[in-house]
């Protein structure tokens, strides 16, 4: 397909990484990794999704819990609608509940991407620091909204009681749920690779770096971001979806600003605009926080200053240390 | 009594909006001379509530604590300007924003580390206790409004110190150029920590006065923090001018949202839901506020002279 | 975080006769011990363990794990799921929350293992989603505000209700509802989250209203307690234990002063196993314990005595040593509903100055021998 880089190497390596985790952790009888590797898978497509806004679209969103957590609210609801087998009434139409992951991550990406085309549809006229602080914004309305919202479970959250289906699997097996996520993970990956390599991610690029330009020959920048940021927030909706059915739970904490905050950090420990640096950086992220939590309740700290070095002096991310440093700006 | 009570709800509105005045001035002076947006501003605030509640239970004197507050938040933030944020002005503000971030976590997780998971007590000083009547028959606080006269004086404070010395007249100099002033023989990198720690003092001050009134705790800076960015956005980021009438558009609509949306929808439902769905929206409504602000002006009520 | 304590290192090398020489316990504590909400948390723990501590040789079979879920959800699942599958423990507990026992409690009983609570009491696990292995050995969420409602009800005639607009604030202002039949003045929902109350007091001030119930829990009730005392409004406040409890006592100062409270627990309860709790608290921690640190402290005895009783192997006898509840509490009587909830005393409290100290004085029973509402939704027998 490709003339393989030492960056896409390093892919590679990492995504085979990933998968033979839960495969060593079943093997020396510590099933809890699997839990932890489908976390990883998880919060990498999350991380992936942003990254086609921030990395490619150089659009700094601070607001991307919105979009995770709206996903995770739809699953959580038609789960919980499937499950009382009461439809869901919108005045006009009603619509049945699902306990089928297909549907439910249509369902999800579906409406992450309205909700995406909204808060795009504003924020994305303006820039830089604008834009930042009203992603911000938007996502804690949602987060108000979800909290304040009682019909499910406002601050309390909606439990799944049965983890989704999916055709052919039995997704209670731990094991089977983290192959379903790390199948999303790669097929996102892909997509984010051709997008990348597309006349679509070449102007997305290009308007990153100069916008005149763009504009000057007849591309329209504002319409590019859109489309960008709508993927963007479809694919972390979709991976929102997978996180309330692997942790069997949705509340309005997956809304909060801390949520937007980690998805940017994922990216930059991993490497900015990297194919692979989403999931590196989830892999980093996920297993710091497991090790350094077993051994101090302070772990934050030492997280803050860690992220504080990666800015400061590592600024390619794990990627960029394994790969060196990119060709392009 | 209604009227009385009308008047009180726009002196709580002025009040909150005097509050993040305080905290946006900072944000916004910091954006528009060194170009830096800085998350850690929250942990600046948290940093003079928490100098102030240990001074004062220390001393017993509020007013040391109010003094202690101001030099701990200004020397924090000029620790950081230093260590840290020094190097981020050349960066991109994705950089910007994840470094403080972490400067967050930092703060927060040290905060306990020295204090502990419990709140600290700290109480509005003998001399600003008590309350004063208003027109119409109701009282009002002293403190509260010993709060806006502070930041009515802070306000004022600031335009002479940018419009009238030689301090502010570099700090206009480096909004515009900043080549230019370091090719005029200013000695810019102690220029921007000097701003940095007014910034950083301002945040602690409000720390401080609102620490008197809340729970003096970890994580307190965060919701204030939120409201001031959404305060500068409104007002236009950079401008001082702007954060003053952002933070009063913010205070009073989120204190009448707060006071009038539960009686509106009362009009036609029943006393526990229009709480509930008067509440929901009232939470929402600074941001709806900001949103249509931005849809007409993308670049706020007062855009400073750059982006 | 991740705190291996064997109870065992307190007890003496003396084997006593009578004790059964059960198999081990593994007990898993997930608490917050970090962000806003540490101090219940911390106090939860300290409680817990000083339970197992004071029960000398009885426990030394009883082995702890204890970690940190930072008050989020996700976390705490993650952390059960740890737990289970690879510290492979017998009984979780310890969970402050209500939002975090609705995400772990469901999944953590349906692979059989034990869930105890020590605190939170969301009404789906005392009503429809009741499960033989959940006990809950604080309270249902309602019971406190219950209690107010029967005291203002008997007390004023005219209050304002006030709480955060969230589930646990609509479920408390419905319990309260449920015992009081005067007229209300008013029912005002704040944000979850909030830090200045001053519109708030603005309209209870306005409201005409001889009397106040609030619930706000943390630092919301810290907050607005300094600010309502410094209005210069003389309404008088009654509202939950939670608001009052020790931990945020100091927090509030003076201010407190004078407010009625409900709670299951006071440091003035009189008996034994109350006193010795009291004191071997301030001995070992330094401070007053906290309503949360008494529950918790009651969790650590039922286990002690169930294990005493049966293996925890044998589920079936294990639960039937649990719900037969042969502890000393802290609280005197107690014993558990068909749904696993608590019937218990619920005392009216005065907050007052002892010396320098802040604390809570019993002056009045509200309730006696008291279940909850949602018993009858429970299949359990």
């Amino acid at each position: 397909m490709m003339n393989l880089s030492r960056e896409n190497w390093v892919s590679l390596l990492l995504l085979a990484l990933l998968l033979a985790l839960p495969y060593a952790a079943i093997k020396f009888g510590n099933p809890f990794y699997v839990t932890l590797a489908t976390r990883m898978a998880i919060l990498g497509l999350a991380a992936v999704g942003l990254n086609i806004a921030l990395g490619l679209g150089g659009l700094v969103s601070f607001g991307h819990a919105a979009f995770f957590g709206i996903g995770g609210y739809v699953a959580g609801i038609l789960a919980s609608h499937a499950m009382s087998m009461q439809p869901l009434n919108f005045g006009l139409f009603t619509l049945p509940g699902s306990n089928q992951m297909p549907t439910i991550w249509l369902f999800a990406m579906l409406v992450g991407g309205l909700l995406a085309a909204a808060i795009g549809t504003i924020s994305l006229r303006t820039s830089g620091v604008y834009f930042i602080m009203i992603t911000l914004a938007f996502a804690q309305m949602t987060f108000y909204f979800a909290i304040s919202w009682p019909a499910y479970g406002g601050e309390d959250g909606l439990s799944i009681l049965m983890r989704n289906q999916f055709p052919g699997f039995n997704t209670m097996v731990p094991l089977n749920f983290f192959l379903i996520c790390y199948g999303v993970l790669v097929a996102a990956l892909i997509l984010f690779a051709l997008i990348k390599n597309s006349r679509f991610g070449a102007a997305l690029q290009a308007a990153r770096q100069n916008e005149v330009r763009v504009a000057s020959v007849g591309i329209a920048p504002f319409r590019i971001r859109l489309v960008a940021f709508v993927l963007s927030g479809m694919i972390v909706a979709l991976a929102g979806a997978l996180y309330a059915d692997l942790n069997r739970f949705v509340s309005p904490s997956m809304l909060s600003w801390h949520m937007s905050g980690e998805f940017i950090v994922l990216i930059i420990l991993g490497g900015v605009g990297r194919l692979a640096g989403p999931v590196a950086g989830a892999m980093l992220f996920v297993m710091f926080e497991f090790l350094l939590g077993g051994l101090t309740e302070r772990w934050q700290f030492f997280l803050g200053l860690v992220l504080l070095g990666v800015v400061l002096f590592a600024r390619g991310g794990l990627v960029g240390l394994l790969a060196g440093r990119q060709r392009h700006g | 009594m209604q009227t009385a009570l009308f008047i009180e709800q726009l002196l709580n509105g002025l009040q909150l909006g005097v509050m993040l005045f305080l905290m946006a001035a900072g944000l916004t002076l910091i954006f528009g001379v060194m170009g830096l947006i800085n998350l850690a501003h929250g942990s600046l605030y948290m940093v003079g509530a928490f100098a102030c509640a240990t001074v004062a239970a220390y001393t017993g004197s509020f007013w040391l604590g109010l003094i202690a507050s101001l030099a701990a938040a200004a020397a924090a933030g000029a620790i950081i300007e230093i260590l840290v944020i020094r190097r981020l002005y050349e960066r991109d503000h994705l950089d910007q924003v994840l470094a403080t971030f972490a400067l967050i976590l930092v703060f927060s997780e040290g905060t306990r580390w020295l204090f502990g998971s419990f709140p600290l007590y700290l109480d509005i000083p003998p001399l600003l206790q008590g309350t004063v009547p208003l027109p119409g028959g109701s009282r009002y606080q002293l403190y509260r409004l010993a709060i806006i006269g502070v930041g009515v004086a802070v306000a004022v404070g600031l335009f002479l110190l940018i419009t009238r010395t030689r301090l502010g007249m570099r700090i206009r100099a480096g909004e515009s150029d900043r080549e230019m002033i370091g090719a005029l023989g200013v000695d810019i990198r102690t220029l921007y920590t000097i701003v940095f720690a007014l910034g950083a003092a301002l945040a602690g001050l409000a720390g401080a006065m609102v620490g008197a009134l809340q729970s003096v705790q970890v994580g307190m800076g965060e919701p204030a923090l939120i409201l001031a960015f959404v305060v500068i956005v409104i007002g236009g980021i950079g401008s001082i001018r702007g954060a003053l009438v952002g933070a009063v558009i913010v205070g009073v609509v989120d204190t009448m949202g707060r006071f009038l949306l539960p009686q509106i929808f009362g009009l036609f439902m029943n006393a526990s839901q229009a709480g509930i769905v008067g509440g929901a929206l009232a939470s929402m409504l600074i941001y709806i506020v900001m949103a249509v602000v931005l849809a007409v002006r993308p670049q706020g009520l007062f855009p400073a002279a750059k982006g | 975080m991740k705190k291996f304590l064997a109870a065992s290192v307190a007890a003496l090398a003396i084997s006593v006769a009578g004790v059964a020489a059960a198999d081990p316990i593994k007990v898993g504590v997930i608490t917050t011990l970090s962000g806003g909400g540490a101090g219940l948390g911390v106090d939860a723990r300290d409680g817990f363990l000083l339970a197992l501590k004071n029960a000398g040789d009885a426990a030394k079979d009883i082995e702890v794990v204890v970690e940190d879920d930072g008050q989020k959800p996700e976390l705490a699942v993650q952390i059960a799921d740890k737990m289970i599958q690879s510290d492979q423990v017998d009984i979780l507990t310890g969970i402050i929350w209500s939002n975090l026992a609705m995400a772990v409690v469901p999944s953590a009983v349906a692979q059989d293992k034990f869930y105890l609570s020590v605190n939170a009491g969301p009404s789906p696990l005392a009503g429809s989603q009741c499960h033989a292995n959940y006990f809950n050995v604080a309270y249902q969420n309602d019971n406190f505000h219950e209690a107010m409602g029967q005291y203002a009800n008997e007390t004023y005639k005219k209050t304002v209700i006030m709480a955060p607009n969230y589930p646990a604030g609509t479920d408390s202002l419905t319990g309260f509802k449920r015992y009081y039949k005067q007229e209300l003045a008013g029912e005002i929902y704040t944000q979850v989250g909030q830090t200045d109350y001053a519109a708030e007091i603005a309209q209870i001030r306005a409201s005409g209203a001889d009397s106040l119930f609030i619930f706000l829990p943390g630092g919301m009730g810290i907050s607005f307690m300094k600010q309502y005392a410094q209005s210069g409004v003389e309404i008088p406040v009654i509202g939950p234990g939670f608001s009052f409890s020790q931990d945020v006592l100091p927090a509030i100062g003076d201010a407190a002063l004078g407010v009625k409270n409900s709670a299951s627990w006071s440091q003035d309860v009189d008996n034994e196993a109350s006193k010795k709790f009291v004191e071997t608290f301030q001995a070992e921690y330094g401070r007053l314990p906290s309503i949360y640190a008494a529950q918790a402290y009651d969790t650590g005895s039922l286990i002690v005595s169930a294990a005493g009783k049966a293996s925890v192997k044998d589920a079936d006898a294990f639960r039937t040593a649990l719900k037969a509840a042969e502890f000393e509490s802290v609280r005197g009587k107690f014993s558990f509903n068909t749904n696993n909830h608590p019937i218990q005393d619920i005392y009216v409290r005065e907050v007052i100055k002892d010396g320098d100290v802040l604390t809570n004085k019993i002056i009045a029973t509200a309730f006696t021998d008291h279940g909850d509402a949602y018993a009858e939704q429970c299949a359990l027998k």
